[in-house]
């Protein structure tokens, strides 16, 4: 298809058709994390001695990550604003920066998982790492399509083009955010 | 009280647990109910259908069913099963507590053990008592005693079955890692299929077994046939005139 | 299909006129295209879920016997059989032709829009729904067979390959479903957003035809039940491969847990294809009563508060399973109160009928047999979600054969009816109405004769997915009431080529149709017949709702959406 269809370009619900579509493909992923939360939650409810395992989890690296993508975040929301105002080389710009906060992230992370495996608490040592790999990993995987994705649209956004794509990144970063900051508590300060 | 309901089941397969008839006359009762409204519904419908078939020369009407003199013919009859419905929850909630929730005192108790793809039945021997010396375990086979309350205490070795026993309108799933406890009191003699009802491999469909439903002095002759003391003592005999 | 788009018809895209046979029919990204693969797909796994229904009921009216065409039954395979043409026929059934096939056709033509709004993930879509169902295909030639586990797929069975025997099977099953959502999902964020943003300057939310709004109430409850399954889905082949054990109760995991998931999605997901289809209906009874949809509102409601239940249902498939007795009542409650918005709705159409003109054609023959039918599924569902009588009926043929009067009124009756309905719009000519009456009368009939003898067999405490009931004593006796179901199985088989014969002779050699050969009120029936690509040369705008038919004092007795006042 060369152009765009006629379709694409209507807004009858009064909101681009991009954002309405970024907002729904949320509404689609809350709930695949909120199963696996959920699930997560009623087991570690009817298992005390899990926050033993949880234990040996790092604080200070979750929370170190945590600032990282919360960063990250922030310079998303920049970028939005210089593509609001056409400014495309400023809002690739903060797009890098938002893409070095989540390769820190996953850098951070391969070390975290690295160490904690070689200490022997794999995905099948025991319930409570399983659900922590899953959670986690479902999100990291997360973290790297959306990195590729921001890669993508600053290489547009340099030459000035497709910039109403940078608020859609933006917003599907700041969930991928938000639900870090579920994950964060739920796996490494509940101990 | 349910149980005094004429039933359809009946005809098919015999009650022989003290809730069997209730469940039937719950059957019957949401029979009747839900009837009515099937058959009002399509009698309507293919009256309808015949009554306003198309004709040469005749116009259908402009009926938008938005004003509530015609809203009426849907919002009446849609109150009016929401009533049937109260009637049915009552009812079967009714039902489900005494079966499922509430628990009487046990007379005997016996041990139902589902694996792929065969049940063990661990009998309590003549003190009464299971897991003691003198338990009856038997393959495929369970033998209780008309007019006892009995628990059963459901486990899995592996995968989840269901223990089902028609005659008493009983069904249950057997966990892996979990003891279910449950109740039923035999009312009549006989011997019928007991069968899984969770798919749980390839032998699934082989894994029947038979209730054997006895009166006392016949419980009391299988349970001196077949207790260990008395297979032990038969075995003896046995290689002494050897 | 050589004739779907003729070559006279003109196209926006110069481009086109040239676009070699991969570009046209394989990569397309043209809606009506990829609706048509969504529906050929669905209707070639549909054949596979029908075979694989042709072996086991062979096998269940004469045990050992060997089936022509398929061998003898060993037991694996039976389970193997009824496993695989369950989930085939509501994944890869129901779901592509109700919703993918029939969204992707209707959706943009219904709303005067010249195609969905992200064709290129329209087309991904389909090909990831592709690969799933050859992966699900692929997994009956595995070593070890395709998975055997029931389409519920339960662990441990499905977890443990010691205990299901299929190794690699259930791991392929698994990884075919979640393959299979992810197109859904992505069809459906374009279903949603194609409806809400797309609409023909003039078209309110009161002028979307049903179909349309039922199909995006479908997508909108898909995708915020299936996120918990496709969470299970990942820890379930996890267990199966990498050594957790999320449901292995052994080391510390919940088997019921998974039920949870799957029935939080299993349950709406009826809805999910009910949907769809009562949009079919209705706008079949409206144009062939020549009537306005009665009380159009009260019918959205009813859709918004089946949609809403429909989410706080799911335990009462698990009663038996475990879990707490007392949650049972606050379940069927629910369960029974679901029943109000859906007796609302076959009373509206009932209603609707009233005051009415009725043509009785095939594709209004096949509406009128959907809630006909569909009452009895509705009504047989009572008894099953009612807790105490449930203890009963769970996992009897009682069940299989309230789902089966629910289901084929769905996926089968409502696949006809729109395909006899929509025909002259896909291909551009008309069906033989004699040979859709024997093809209708053919399948109705049989139908009943099927599965009225299954309740019969249910109440009778016959277990479901037992491969040989001579085996058990008490059951031995129903036999010729399994070779009765069997044999109007085979006889209801054999009018469906009385269809094939129609739809393919049809197409290449039914007289041509009109634009609007039943005098219809909606959009699609306001372009050529097929539309061409982008659908119009001008599109339309909308003036009035989609069912003003008999309206008082006009000449002709329907008034077209687009037609100024």
């Amino acid at each position: 298809m060369s152009a765009r269809p006629i379709a694409t370009t209507r807004s009858a619900a009064g909101m681009p058709t991009g954002r309405l579509a970024v907002w729904w493909l949320i509404a689609s992923e809350i709930v695949i994390f909120g199963g696996l939360l959920a699930s997560y939650i009623m087991f570690r409810l009817a298992h005390d001695m899990w926050s033993e395992q949880a234990a040996h989890t790092s604080t200070a690296i979750g929370a170190f990550n945590t600032f990282v993508l919360l960063t990250s975040s922030y310079f998303a929301v920049l970028g939005h604003k210089a593509a609001e105002e056409g400014d495309g080389p400023k809002a690739a710009r903060y797009l890098w920066y938002t893409f070095a906060g989540g390769a820190t992230f996953l850098a951070v992370k391969s070390y975290e998982w690295t160490t904690e495996i070689l200490h022997g608490y794999t995905i099948a040592s025991n319930t409570f790492w399983s659900f922590y790999y899953t959670a986690a990993g479902l999100h990291a995987l997360h973290v790297l399509a959306g990195i590729i994705i921001i890669a993508i649209i600053a290489v547009a956004a340099r030459r000035n083009e497709e910039l109403h794509r940078v608020e859609l990144i933006g917003i599907y970063w700041h969930f991928v955010d938000v639900v870090w900051i579920f994950l964060f508590p739920l796996l490494y300060i509940a101990k | 009280m349910l149980e005094r309901i004429p039933s359809v089941i009946d005809v098919l397969v015999p009650q022989a647990s003290t809730y069997a008839g209730d469940i039937d006359g719950l059957f019957t009762i949401i029979l009747v109910s839900v009837g009515i409204w099937f058959f009002a519904s399509e009698i309507v419908f293919f009256w309808l259908i015949f009554r306003f078939r198309k004709k040469d020369g005749v116009r259908a009407q402009y009926v938008s069913g938005e004003k509530q003199s015609e809203k009426k013919w849907v919002t009446y009859p849609h109150l009016a099963i929401l009533l049937f419905d109260v009637l049915i929850v009552v009812a079967a909630v009714r039902v489900w507590y005494d079966i499922k929730q509430d628990l009487p005192p046990a007379e005997r108790t016996v041990r139902v053990i589902g694996q792929q793809w065969a049940w063990t039945f661990v009998h309590p021997g003549p003190d009464g008592e299971i897991d003691t010396a003198d338990d009856i375990a038997k393959v495929n086979e369970l033998h209780v005693e008309v007019d006892r309350l009995h628990h059963y205490k459901l486990e899995s070795k592996d995968v989840l079955h269901n223990f089902s026993v028609p005659v008493f309108r009983l069904k249950q799933d057997a966990i892996p890692g979990r003891v279910i406890t449950g109740w039923f009191t035999p009312t009549k003699t006989g011997e019928w299929d007991v069968q899984c009802a969770e798919i749980c491999g390839v032998g699934h469909g082989l894994m029947g077994a038979r209730i054997h439903i006895e009166t006392a002095e016949q419980h009391a002759a299988w349970m001196a046939q077949e207790s260990p003391l008395q297979l032990a003592a038969n075995a003896a005999q046995k290689q002494e005139e050897e | 299909m050589a004739q779907t788009i003729p070559a006279d018809v003109p196209v926006h895209d110069e481009a086109h006129h040239e676009e070699s046979f991969w570009s046209h029919y394989v990569f397309s990204t043209d809606h009506k295209m990829i609706a048509m693969q969504y529906m050929f797909t669905g209707i070639f796994m549909g054949l596979i879920g029908g075979f694989f229904a042709y072996a086991f009921r062979m096998q269940l009216a004469f045990p050992g016997v060997e089936v022509p065409l398929f061998g003898v039954v060993s037991p694996n395979e039976y389970n193997a059989l009824i496993t695989n043409h369950g989930a085939i026929m509501i994944f890869w059934v129901a779901m592509p032709v109700l919703i993918a096939a029939l969204g992707n056709y209707l959706i943009p033509l219904m709303i005067g829009a010249d195609d969905m709004v992200f064709p290129r993930l329209n087309r991904l879509s389909y090909q990831i729904f592709l690969v799933s169902a050859i992966v699900l295909l692929a997994s009956f030639f595995v070593p070890g067979g395709g998975f055997a586990g029931a389409w519920t797929f339960y662990p441990p069975l499905s977890s443990t390959a010691e205990y299901s025997l299929t190794p690699l099977g259930s791991s392929l099953f698994v990884v075919a479903i979640a393959l299979e959502f992810a197109a859904f999902l992505m069809g459906g964020i374009n279903f949603i957003v194609t409806a809400m943003n797309s609409r023909a300057p003039g078209m309110k939310l009161y002028d979307i035809p049903m179909v349309v709004w039922m199909i995006v109430v479908a997508s909108v409850l898909f995708m915020l039940s299936v996120g918990p399954l496709i969470a299970g889905a990942v820890m379930l082949l996890f267990d199966q491969n990498l050594g957790t054990a999320f449901f292995n109760p052994e080391r510390g995991g919940d088997p019921i847990l998974w039920q949870h998931l799957f029935w939080f999605f299993g349950h709406p997901e009826v809805y999910v294809v009910l949907l769809p289809a009562l949009g079919v209906v209705a706008e079949i009874i409206t144009v062939f009563a020549r009537k306005k949809l009665f009380a159009y509102r009260t019918v959205l409601y009813t859709v918004f508060g089946t949609g809403v239940l429909s989410f706080t249902v799911w335990a009462h498939h698990q009663f038996v399973a475990g879990i707490d007795p007392r949650m049972a009542h606050v379940f069927t409650v629910t369960t029974l109160l679901i029943s109000v918005p859906l007796a609302e709705a076959m009373f509206v159409y009932i209603a609707t009928l009233y005051g009415g003109s009725i043509s009785l054609t095939t594709p209004m023959l096949w509406a009128l047999g959907f809630i006909a039918t569909f009452l009895i599924g509705g009504v047989t569902g009572i008894f099953l979600g009612a807790s105490g009588e449930d203890i009963y009926l769970h996992d009897t043929y009682f069940v299989l054969a309230h789902f089966h009067y629910t289901f084929f009124p769905i996926a089968i009756i409502g696949f006809y009816a729109a395909i006899t309905f929509w025909f002259p719009k896909m291909f551009g000519r008309m069906m033989d109405e004699r040979l859709g009456k024997i093809h209708f009368w053919g399948t109705i009939i049989p139908f009943n004769f099927i599965f009225i003898p299954l309740f019969v067999l249910g109440l009778a405490g016959q277990h479901r997915r037992i491969y040989d009931f001579t085996n058990y004593p008490d059951l031995a006796a129903y036999q010729p009431i399994r070779v009765f179901a069997t044999i109007s199985l085979l006889v209801m088989f054999s009018f469906q080529l009385v269809f094939f014969y129609n739809f393919f002779k049809s197409m290449f050699r039914g007289p041509k149709a009109p634009k609007n050969p039943w005098q219809a009120n909606t959009l699609e029936w306001t372009t050529e017949s097929p539309p061409p690509h982008g659908n119009w040369k001008e599109l339309p705008t909308v003036h009035r709702g989609p069912y003003e038919y008999s309206v008082e004092g006009r000449e002709s007795d329907y008034w077209p959406q687009n037609e100024p006042a």
